[in-house]
């Protein structure tokens, strides 16, 4: 089975130098009010073939994916043609999994700002106001504590609701509701009432969209008890982890990143899910453990195929399950490398990287050869500009830099 | 811009009369009988409100209080079964507030305990009309709305004493009264947040009626909340969303003046709460909320018209709490003849005069449901008393309704198949 990495053209791969030609992003981004969406835009063109988890009890159906090889253009479309499944956008996959969901339960119903008529300021609701009509696809007036907390209250009565933050750092105004009903409610009514809502949004940092929208909320949401939250990087694990995220009858936040949303794969037919306390082995290797989750996945990616092309065999693990950390997988990691280096986009204080640093040292101290290394963005409100910018997160230079420090 | 000055003798319990300050607004209604008939508020035309999307009325409706001479016609606002009832949930609540001071005082209930006393007509007006499957949201100050709306009695002492026995397994406490088999959505600790979660509940209802085709689904909401409250932004965002798409709720506002040592005329540019219901497209009511069968009348019409589909009311009750803000206020802000004078619209004293002068029941009975509500209380305390306090075990239990939230462990199990995760001793 080969991954693919590929940059496709003009549209080059987001996780090149910052000179590469980004011709697809003309669109420009308002805040809140209006948004173009990338129509058409390729980043990257991944191409990876998890089998169909029809197991859906097993925890290891998923298969693994090898060797990150770049290929040339020939071999990828001679493979993608003769292959089973049907090929769309991260997007598409977001929403061929919540249109699947909701024909599947007439209770799953979606709130947000512009998810309905509008379908969606990314699209990921696009036409589904038409099909299910304006109250299960609710567009809401902007006030997110509220419909956070109408959501919450849906979810207690019997519907299973999908609340979309535009941005993931709207839902800072959503706090109260997040941490005090959606994580809390549960246990202080003393399991009476379930909250089985999905909050769900893009965030991270874009290109140049300034500070407040370039927030990475997963580490400020990881304390509250109660709550699960994953974060999506493939067209695959995008579809998988909403449906299992809307079937759960755990709160669950579902992590997207702004820049993930057009990369296409080829995804099966069949009706699967991607289990939302598992992380995914993107690629196995030897030598040291690089842990890894969301658009970070694809700069590692990168620095991989450098480091194969110096002699290296990492092993990359998308996390995915930012809270709870899957353990047992990255555990096993650590105890085959003895080296871990976690690549992340949160910042260096508090962040997803400083939760994991802690608990595998916590769980798997005796099997490290070497400290582990954490690169985080810098503690930096994002900059608007594009060479600042770059620099406040991790490129794959660093994470070649990193490795080979690690592996001395 | 005060409220109408409260009188120092209260006024008869069966003579409800309508006046606005607003001229312009209810000149066209006629005295008689208050908001009960939604024909007479009708306002066609209303110049001071955009009404170009909606064909009902928008009002804003002072109801004073006005001394009358009580006619006698029989013309009583409830039945005897009635008023005993009313009667018998306003003396349990009151006994169970008082109870539960004496049980702090003796240390069998920590933290902080907001009491109700002296707003018991609000609590029973309302509650006393719903179904068992209405929701009802409340605030910290929740025990008297968890008793009316059905939670036994010693469900709510236990939970008060902390016990494995409460409605909530001790897990919640005084402020997070919760039922699901009663409908009580909570017990919030944060002034506001419980508002959006009775919203939330009023859309399911709209939800079942109209997408899954459950025509009888006709379930109301009612969200109680402070004054305080209402100037809080939830308010007003839900405000807007229950109007904007008629969702089936009450919002009760429980004016009793005071925010812990904030008046609510020093906090508040309009004081008027009921006035901002028609900004948002909804009826404001106000309602003397130390009268009980007042309280009725207006609840009996709001929740009318949300269970008919037309959308929210805003009720504004100026009630009054006899005690601190908490057992832990010292309450030395309030002006004592202020509390004087509420103390004498005590509800309860008004409905047992009430009952008593138009005869529906004795003295005798009424006695006789003192003393029945003082042995429930008891029995409430005694059960609470006997009662085990949760184990260990319990800790992790209802963290996540699915406990493989807790994730997968070093070695490959999920942490919630660990056998420590029962003995609550599990490291997560």
């Amino acid at each position: 089975m080969a991954a693919i990495f590929h940059g496709v053209g003009a549209a080059a791969s987001l996780s090149l130098s910052p000179s590469n030609s980004f011709d697809s992003n003309k669109s420009v981004f308002s805040p809140r009010r209006s948004f173009s969406a990338r129509k058409g835009a390729s980043f990257a063109v991944v191409r990876s073939e998890g089998t169909v988890n029809l197991n859906l009890k097993g925890r290891r159906a998923q298969q693994l994916i090898s060797n990150a090889v770049a290929t040339t253009a020939d071999s990828i479309d001679a493979s993608s043609s003769s292959k089973p499944g049907h090929e769309l956008l991260l997007f598409e996959a977001l929403q061929e999994g919540l249109e699947e969901e909701m024909e599947r339960d007439p209770r799953v119903c979606v709130m947000g700002e512009d998810v309905g008529h509008y379908g969606g300021s990314y699209k990921v609701t696009k036409e589904l106001a038409k099909k299910f009509g304006d109250l299960r696809v609710l567009d809401t007036p902007i006030a997110e504590n509220s419909f956070t907390g109408m959501g919450i209250g849906a979810a207690m009565t019997g519907l299973r609701p999908v609340v979309e933050g535009m941005n993931m750092g709207f839902l800072l105004l959503a706090f109260n509701q997040i941490s005090n009903n959606c994580g809390m409610l549960h246990y202080t009514s003393g399991g009476q009432f379930t909250i089985p809502i999905v909050i769900r949004g893009p965030g991270g940092v874009g290109r140049q969209l300034g500070a407040e929208h370039s927030q990475r909320l997963e580490s400020y949401f990881q304390s509250i008890p109660g709550i699960q939250m994953v974060a999506c990087s493939t067209p695959y694990n995008a579809k998988g982890l909403m449906k299992a995220a809307i079937r759960s009858e755990n709160p669950v936040i579902l992590f997207e990143h702004v820049l993930l949303y057009n990369l296409k794969e080829r995804i099966p037919d069949e009706d699967y899910i991607c289990n939302l306390e598992e992380a995914e082995m993107v690629r196995p290797g030897e030598h040291v453990t690089i842990l890894t989750y969301s658009r970070m996945r694809y700069h590692v990616m990168q620095a991989a195929k450098t480091l194969v092309n110096k002699g290296y065999d990492p092993e990359v693990i998308d996390i995915r399950s930012l809270k709870p950390f899957d353990l047992y997988t990255i555990g096993n990691s650590v105890k085959k490398t003895h080296r871990v280096l976690i690549v992340e986009e949160c910042m260096r204080t508090g962040g997803i990287g400083a939760s994991l640093t802690a608990a595998i040292t916590e769980n798997f101290n005796d099997y490290l050869d070497a400290p582990i290394v954490c690169l985080s963005s810098q503690d930096v409100p994002t900059p608007y500009a594009g060479t600042l910018e770059e620099v406040t997160v991790v490129q794959p230079a660093q994470i070649v830099t990193a490795v080979e420090q690690l592996c001395k | 811009m005060a409220f109408s000055a409260p009188t120092a003798n209260f006024t008869p319990l069966n003579t409800p009369f309508l006046r606005s300050h607003d001229n312009t607004l209810v000149s066209s209604l006629s005295p008689s009988p208050f908001f009960g008939s939604t024909a007479k508020l009708r306002l066609s035309s209303s110049p001071n409100f955009n009404l170009h999307r909606r064909s009902g009325s928008v009002v804003a409706v002072s109801e004073a209080v006005k001394e009358k001479k009580f006619k006698s016609t029989r013309n009583l606002l409830i039945t005897k079964e009635e008023g005993l009832e009313l009667y018998e949930d306003m003396v349990l609540g009151r006994a169970f507030e008082d109870m539960c001071a004496q049980m702090y005082y003796r240390g069998k209930m920590f933290g902080f305990v907001h009491l109700y006393n002296g707003q018991e007509a609000v609590s029973t007006g309302f509650i006393k009309l719903l179904k068992l499957q209405d929701s009802v949201v409340s605030t910290y100050r929740d025990h008297v709305h968890a008793l009316s709306k059905g939670v036994p009695a010693r469900a709510v002492m236990s939970e008060l004493f902390g016990k494995t026995t409460g409605c909530c397994r001790g897990q919640g406490g005084s402020m997070h009264m919760f039922s699901r088999e009663h409908n009580l959505l909570g017990g919030f600790a944060f002034i506001g947040e419980g508002i959006p979660v009775a919203t939330g509940a009023a859309f399911t209802s709209k939800y079942k009626r109209e997408v899954l085709k459950e025509a009888d689904c006709d379930h109301v909401t009612l969200a109680f909340f402070g004054d305080g409250t209402c100037n809080n932004g939830q308010f007003f965002e839900c405000l807007n969303m229950a109007a904007l798409w008629k969702l089936p709720i009450v919002f009760v506002v429980e004016n009793n003046l005071w925010a812990i040592g904030m008046s609510h005329l020093r906090s508040t540019s309009d004081p008027q709460i009921y006035k901002k219901g028609p900004a948002f497209g909804m009826p404001g009511v106000h309602v003397d909320g130390m009268d009980v069968l007042k309280v009725r009348e207006v609840a009996k019409d709001a929740i009318a018209r949300a269970r008919r589909g037309e959308g929210p009311t805003l009720v504004e009750c100026e009630t009054y709490r006899f005690r601190g803000h908490s057992l832990a206020d010292p309450d030395e802000l309030r002006d004592p003849d202020e509390k004087a004078r509420y103390a004498m619209r005590d509800p309860i004293a008004a409905l047992k005069k009430y009952i008593i002068e138009n005869n529906l029941a004795s003295e005798a009975e009424l006695k006789a449901i003192d003393k029945k509500i003082d042995e429930v209380v008891e029995d409430a305390v005694e059960f609470a008393d006997e009662s085990p306090v949760p184990p260990r075990s319990q800790l992790l239990e209802n963290v996540f309704a699915d406990p493989k939230g807790f994730g997968i462990g070093p070695d490959g199990r999920y942490r919630c198949e660990d056998p420590k995760f029962t003995q609550g001793t599990a490291h997560v």
